[in-house]
């Protein structure tokens, strides 16, 4: 995927997080900062973020990949995103 | 021998004063459930010892001996008695698993308020109800959770203090907004506790039913004798044991035996305040050395999903003792905590209006793999037939769970709704809404909710609520909530849908429901599922059949349906 794609793709699930799943204006996310081990996203509304991934991007993730890891950061979940982009 | 009693021993001339005379109670005494897990256990020459270590996200570490516990239950009780906050309050504890959870919980206490505990991922909707039911008078919250507060405020007119623990700059508060920090306040070394009786109330817990709001159940202070009995019989708690509940005191579990159970026992516990990761979880226990585990069957199914192999990462050898709340333990995972924990989950079965545990494996005693137990000694309890409502005498016939009351932690009421509570009792007993079976040894075998109650994840969740929640998205015509089975969490919401008039199905408006669910309400009674159909499935009556949806969802056959319209 071309950098510029990457970027976009990255900056376009971060806002998403952030308007969805943070409530303190104070918390600044990063492509690395933690999500599900820090508690900002629970295990139930990662459905919601899995179900948000399949629509924007037209892919299907398989439930066993949608793990608590794979979806801890930004970065993870574009690396995830990207197995299953153009098959 | 074994180091542990038969059940015959334990149930063979038992009573409650066994509790009462190792609390050192006489009927008529003060008793003050902050005072006994707190300033007791000092008097007892602990106050030196740890209470509990926190751990929260990104290595933040605190502990806390029964001293310090001890104190900052007086410096809270203080600050909330100097707001005019006094005996009989409702005051909410609306915080994630932070050290000023649990030592506000003391501190409410001890001033003879009445504790009421939110699930800090509560949508502004869930909070609203149960704060207006509750008529709360104050509300102990977090910075990040003040939005939701601030959101409903103006529509509670009992609400009159919001007191932010952490670091708000003052210039941001909003009228009736306090700060209070428990590091910059001088400890209250001495300090009036409130005279409480036995029969004053000490908690309102919020759960769910088929129909209606959510129901506040009221607890009081004697309850503390079956917490404390309980958690030394069941979940054999000793003085040198590091005990785990991994339970949010915003659910019962994370008070009666996060809180109540282990401090009146004068025992360390630990506090993980992160999101769930196998992980961290196997970590934590390493590193603290945990002895005794209290956790659910969601969790302990997660584990299983992160394999075996982790589990060799890490020593757990500290390990004594490990059991399961919340939902149905499936065989599999006890078996498979005997292969790579060494030791086998011990399940138990109670609910908050029960407000300790009721149906147990015992340690020592023979786990049948699959089955919640046996009764717990001084309780009556029974299968009944769901006509009659007399006992099922006969081995491995289903029926309703249900409990002659009279036991202490059996709630005494639901809060402002007496005709709910009544509703509960046939003949005498308390009718868990819970059905299984009795087999030959008197071993529980649960079958399943005798309503439509979703247990998901160890908690419930109301349809109605739901449903309701979904008819004030602008796109919803008709809805109808039922479970799905889930391989994890048990079962999960599915909500069936129609839709109004220019509106149209698409991946994007389910997500669009799915997330305002999951605000308004909750992360749990988010559906995970939504499915747009043509119309309900409805009695001639013009009543929804969720029955229809919900055996659809399983598989199982569905019933009379000579009432269905348009069959």
């Amino acid at each position: 995927m071309e950098e510029n794609n990457l970027n976009e793709m990255k900056e376009l699930i971060r806002n998403y997080v952030i308007k969805e799943y943070i409530d303190d204006d104070d918390v600044t996310i990063t492509y690395d900062s933690p999500l599900i081990s820090s508690g900002y996203v629970d295990s139930f509304s990662m459905v919601s973020l899995l179900v948000f991934l399949e629509n924007k991007f037209k892919i299907k993730i398989p439930p066993s990949k949608a793990t608590p890891e794979a979806f801890d950061s930004v970065n993870n979940i574009v690396a995830l995103v990207n197995q299953y982009l153009n098959r | 021998m074994s180091e542990h009693p038969s059940y015959d021993e334990l149930a063979t001339g038992f009573s409650w004063s066994i509790a009462e005379n190792e609390l050192e109670y006489s009927p008529g005494d003060i008793i003050n459930i902050g005072w006994h897990c707190s300033d007791r256990i000092c008097q007892k020459g602990n106050a030196g010892k740890i209470a509990l270590y926190y751990e929260g996200f990104g290595g933040n570490r605190k502990s806390y001996t029964f001293n310090d516990i001890r104190l900052a239950g007086n410096t809270i009780g203080a600050f909330l008695r100097k707001q005019g906050i006094t005996e009989g309050d409702r005051v909410c504890l609306f915080m994630d698993r932070i050290p000023e959870l649990y030592l506000s919980f003391l501190g409410i206490l001890k001033i003879g308020a009445i504790v009421q505990p939110l699930f800090s991922a509560f949508g502004d909707e869930s909070l609203f109800v149960r704060l207006e039911n509750a008529g709360t008078r104050a509300v102990i919250t977090q910075k990040k959770h003040l939005s939701k507060v601030r959101k409903i405020r103006s529509a509670l007119p009992n609400l009159e203090f919001v007191i932010i623990v952490d670091n708000v700059k003052p210039s941001e508060l909003e009228p009736g907004e306090i700060l209070f920090s428990l590091e910059n306040t001088e400890p209250v070394e001495k300090f009036e506790i409130s005279p409480t009786r036995a029969e004053t109330h000490s908690l309102l817990h919020y759960t769910s039913g088929t129909t209606g709001q959510p129901k506040g159940v009221k607890h009081v202070h004697y309850s503390i004798m079956s917490q404390y009995l309980t958690t030394k019989w069941v979940l054999d708690l000793r003085d040198d044991d590091i005990y785990w509940c991994t339970a949010d005191p915003g659910w019962v579990t994370g008070t009666s035996y996060g809180i109540i159970g282990p401090w009146s026992l004068g025992v360390t516990q630990c506090v993980l305040d992160t999101g769930f990761s196998a992980q961290a979880w196997y970590k934590f226990i390493e590193k603290y050395r945990i002895t005794i585990w209290y956790s659910a069957p969601t969790a302990i199914r997660s584990l299983m999903k992160a394999g075996d192999e982790l589990v060799k990462e890490f020593d757990l050898s500290s390990l004594r003792h490990l059991a399961s709340v919340g939902e149905p333990l499936n065989s599999e995972a006890v078996i498979w905590s005997g292969r790579v924990f060494g030791k086998q989950f011990h399940d138990t079965f109670w609910q908050t209006e029960t407000g300790s545990i009721m149906i147990t494996n015992f340690p020592g005693m023979k786990i049948k793999p699959g089955s919640m137990g046996r009764i717990f000694p001084g309780i009556t309890g029974a299968v009944l037939d769901p006509v009659t409502y007399t006992p099922i005498e006969e081995p491995g016939r289903a029926g309703l769970i249900a409990f002659r009351p009279g036991w202490p932690a059996m709630m005494r009421t639901y809060w402002r709704n007496e005709e709910k509570y009544r509703d509960k009792f046939v003949n005498g007993w308390y009718l868990s809404g819970d059905r299984s079976s009795i087999d030959n040894e008197g071993y529980y075998w649960f079958i399943g909710r005798d309503d439509d109650v979703i247990n998901t994840g160890g908690h419930l969740v109301s349809p109605f609520e739901v449903e309701s929640a979904l008819l004030e998205h602008p796109a919803v015509g008709e809805s109808a909530v039922t479970s799905k089975p889930d391989e994890i969490n048990m079962e999960v919401v599915k909500a069936f849908i129609t839709l109004k008039p220019g509106y149209a199905a698409s991946p994007d408006l389910e997500l669009e429901i799915m997330n305002f669910i999951r605000k308004k309400l909750s992360p749990l009674a988010m559906p995970q599922a939504v499915e747009f159909l043509d119309s309900l499935p409805k009695t001639r009556s013009g009543k929804i059949m969720r029955r229809v949806l919900h055996a659809r969802e399983w598989g199982e056959e569905i019933g009379d349906i000579s009432t269905l319209e348009n069959d």
